[in-house]
């Protein structure tokens, strides 16, 4: 709530923002994603910086990092089409969460550009809902440089 | 060693580990049991407030005058909502500030329960940050952090919510004597790299100013500022907020930057080859135009808050660190430099700014039947010219602008004013606050009529708590500055900003209030009754009648750059009076 009130009076633009536990029980970590069209990075990192509740702040570097979204598709999927979509959803490595008479949902874990994919070939189909956590990262342990993006104490 | 005690107790004996000696509020519900620890006996005094947003305004004041941290006190709901004026203030002039409010009783809280309200949620734009007490044993740990994140770094305000049964249930006192928050880090010493190279850039310019700014004042480091001026024979500006971080008397001060500022101020600001900011952020009623604003100059950026940095003008060679320290650090550095052979270039500069200042005085149109605004304040300045013992506060308008171009301050922490929030009302509770903190000090309020009815109420605060104040109301009977932006921007289209001189009757009001009432409306009078309100002892008013017609000038319209200034003009040439500040 203090980042994204920060993030809303300075201008900041949020494209995504994850939260959760982490490996310390007191310790929550956001993954964002930040448009740094009209504000550079450096200045929103050090705005967070002065939160009093942030205990760091790091970039992760595409490339540096394993990025993961999930997500979840209701498509509208016939008994009669059923065959085709499910075997879509296997060249994705998506599974199917849950079937119904004329629905498949469909759970699919990768990185954020397969998921976007995924869902334009689904969307043809009829795609009734779509919830997707927004993503999460993690510095590749080669490089060991890479650094949590953000930690933020929850209180 | 632990004590038994509630929560309340637990707040007060917080309170009087730091070495608080004030603090301002208003009881209500939701700290009862607090207010009834002080009932029991403390070293704090307890100022009474006539409204939560004076208490946060004394607070303010006080905190301004002595540079320790004020404290303000509240209930929930209207009495901490009435506080986030004064937290916002705070938060845009970076002063420190603990803001204790109660919260209704734990188990009600999310239910609209009476008088409940969200603080925390309100004010977390505008505090460093906040806490919701949820467990007694946190009291101790969480005021400790709380004066330590208002003070420390740059400083600002924060926010304690306490709910009701939490100052009602046990706990074992015991005060830390330190806090550790992984979160909070503020710099503590300037890269010496980048002094080192401020100090070679300062060595080399033939045309710097420094820049100075409130940060100045708030990180105690005056002297080291006018040493390291001195040493190098740099002139020096200071903003609204900086105003008495250097001696305003002395050579090397060439006045105030900005929007109001003098012509020589901002010439010397758009025309230097090197600009550094000492503490000072850039604002856009300093700036103008920013792309416009000294653009001929490199920049060196001093601050304790590296966000500061290059925020809005990018900074050539930024340092981030304390300024007492840092402003130090480079005096050493640049007479290292001086020891081999350097002698400072910047006399030339130094003529051209005191000829400017010559050529652009400040100027308005004296004689004539009416009291000039403008008089009235050059009048306090010369009744107070030899002492070293006047705290002024303003509120925020025309007269707020005539009080930074007249009076001349040069002691640190003797001019307190609402810079960046731009608060009306701010200057009589700051004065009591002020008052407070210093009471051997002769507290002047230069108000405005619209200011002052917005928080004159304080009044009464001031005559029964014994913190007697000068408000000297430079009435036009106008939202002034409304009225001055509706002249010149709207085509003389006034809307809703006529208050009247007369109504109140402010001389009878504050007679009303126990202090004394003086009403003055012509230039033989003048002096006379300044003088008897200053010398009075008392809680005095004077209710200045002014000339309405008087604006404010010279004047850089919102947007534009330094040399797009407006000056006065004067068709009459014989009664022009020419008032060098």
């Amino acid at each position: 709530m203090r980042i994204s009130s920060m993030f809303a009076r300075r201008g900041f633009n949020i494209e995504s923002l994850s939260v959760g536990v982490t490996e310390r029980h007191d310790v929550s970590r956001i993954t964002m994603r930040v448009d740094c069209e009209q504000h550079p990075l450096e200045q929103i990192e050090k705005q967070m910086h002065k939160l009093v509740n942030v205990l760091r702040v790091s970039e992760l570097e595409p490339g540096e990092a394993v990025e993961r979204e999930l997500a979840l598709m209701k498509v509208t999927a016939t008994p009669a089409r059923r065959g085709e979509l499910i075997a879509l959803s296997q060249a994705f490595n998506a599974r199917v969460a849950d079937l119904g008479t004329d629905s498949i949902v469909f759970e699919i874990v990768g990185h954020p550009e397969e998921i976007d994919s995924f869902e334009e070939l689904v969307r043809p189909h009829g795609l009734k809902e779509l919830v997707r956590t927004g993503r999460i990262g993690i510095g590749r342990s080669a490089t060991n440089a890479a650094k949590p993006r953000r930690q933020h104490v929850l209180t | 060693m632990t004590r038994r005690m509630n929560g309340a107790d637990a707040i007060l004996r917080s309170l009087e580990a730091e070495g608080v000696d004030t603090v301002f509020g208003i009881p209500g519900g939701a700290v009862l049991p607090t207010y009834d620890a002080f009932a029991r006996g403390t070293t704090v005094r307890h100022v009474l407030a006539r409204h939560e947003q004076g208490a946060g305004h004394m607070a303010e004041g006080y905190a301004r005058a002595s540079g320790r941290t004020g404290v303000a006190v509240a209930t929930s709901g209207p009495g901490a909502t009435n506080l986030v004026t004064p937290i916002a203030d705070a938060w845009m002039d970076s002063t420190p500030l603990v803001c204790i409010t109660g919260q209704v009783r734990s188990h009600l809280i999310g239910t609209d329960a009476f008088q409940e309200c969200d603080i925390t949620g309100i004010t977390i734009p505008v505090v460093k940050h906040s806490w919701l007490v949820q467990d007694v044993d946190q009291i101790p740990h969480v005021l400790k952090s709380a004066f330590h994140v208002a003070r420390t770094g740059r400083c600002g305000p924060v926010l304690v919510d306490i709910p009701r049964d939490i100052q009602e249930a046990e706990l074992d006192f015991e005060y830390p004597d330190s806090v550790d928050l992984p979160g909070w880090k503020p710099p503590q010493k300037g890269h010496p790299r980048q002094i080192a190279r401020a100090a070679q850039a300062l060595a080399a310019a033939e045309r710097p100013v420094l820049y100075v700014g409130g940060g100045t004042l708030n990180a105690d480091a005056c002297d080291e500022l006018r040493m390291l001026a001195e040493l190098g024979r740099f002139p020096v500006v200071t903003t609204l907020m900086g105003k008495s971080a250097f001696p305003e008397t002395h050579e090397l001060h060439f006045g105030w930057p900005g929007m109001h500022g003098p012509k020589w101020s901002n010439w010397a600001m758009n025309k230097c080859d090197l600009l550094v900011a000492v503490g000072a952020r850039f604002d856009d009623r300093v700036t103008g135009k920013l792309a416009a604003f000294a653009p001929g100059a490199t920049v060196i950026h001093l601050d304790v808050d590296s966000a500061e940095i290059s925020k809005l003008r990018q900074a050539d060679i930024p340092v981030v660190g304390p300024l007492k320290q840092v402003l130090s650090d480079l005096r050493d550095e640049l007479r290292a430099l001086h020891g081999t052979g350097h002698i400072p270039r910047t006399e030339p500069w130094l003529r051209q700014l005191a000829a400017w200042r010559e050529e652009f005085p400040l100027r308005y149109r004296s004689g004539g039947d009416t009291l000039k605004p403008q008089l009235v304040v050059e009048t306090l300045q010369e009744l107070t010219a030899d002492r070293d013992d006047v705290v002024w506060t303003t509120g925020v308008g025309q007269h707020q602008m005539w009080a930074m171009q007249y009076l001349l301050c040069d002691q640190p922490r003797s001019f307190i004013t609402s810079g960046g929030l731009g608060t009306m009302g701010y200057g009589v509770p700051a004065a009591i606050g002020a008052k407070a903190a210093r009471p051997d000090a002769t507290v002047v309020c230069v108000d405005g009529d619209g200011c002052f009815q917005m928080t004159g109420q304080e009044l009464a605060t001031s005559v029964l708590e014994g913190l007697p104040i000068v408000v000297v109301i430079v009435n036009n009977g106008y939202l002034g500055m409304v009225r001055q932006w509706q002249d010149m921007f709207f085509d003389e289209r006034q809307s809703q900003i006529h208050l009247t001189k007369n109504v109140p009757d402010y001389a009878k009001l504050a007679e009303a209030y126990g202090g004394v009432g003086l009403t003055v409306d012509n230039e033989d009078d003048l002096e006379g009754v300044l003088q008897e309100a200053l010398t009075c002892g008392r809680t005095a008013v004077v209710d200045a009648r002014v000339d309405a017609a008087e604006q404010c000038f010279p004047m850089i319209p919102a947007g534009a750059a330094a040399l797009d200034l407006v000056e006065f003009e004067d068709g009459v040439d014989e009664q022009e009076k020419v008032a060098a500040a």
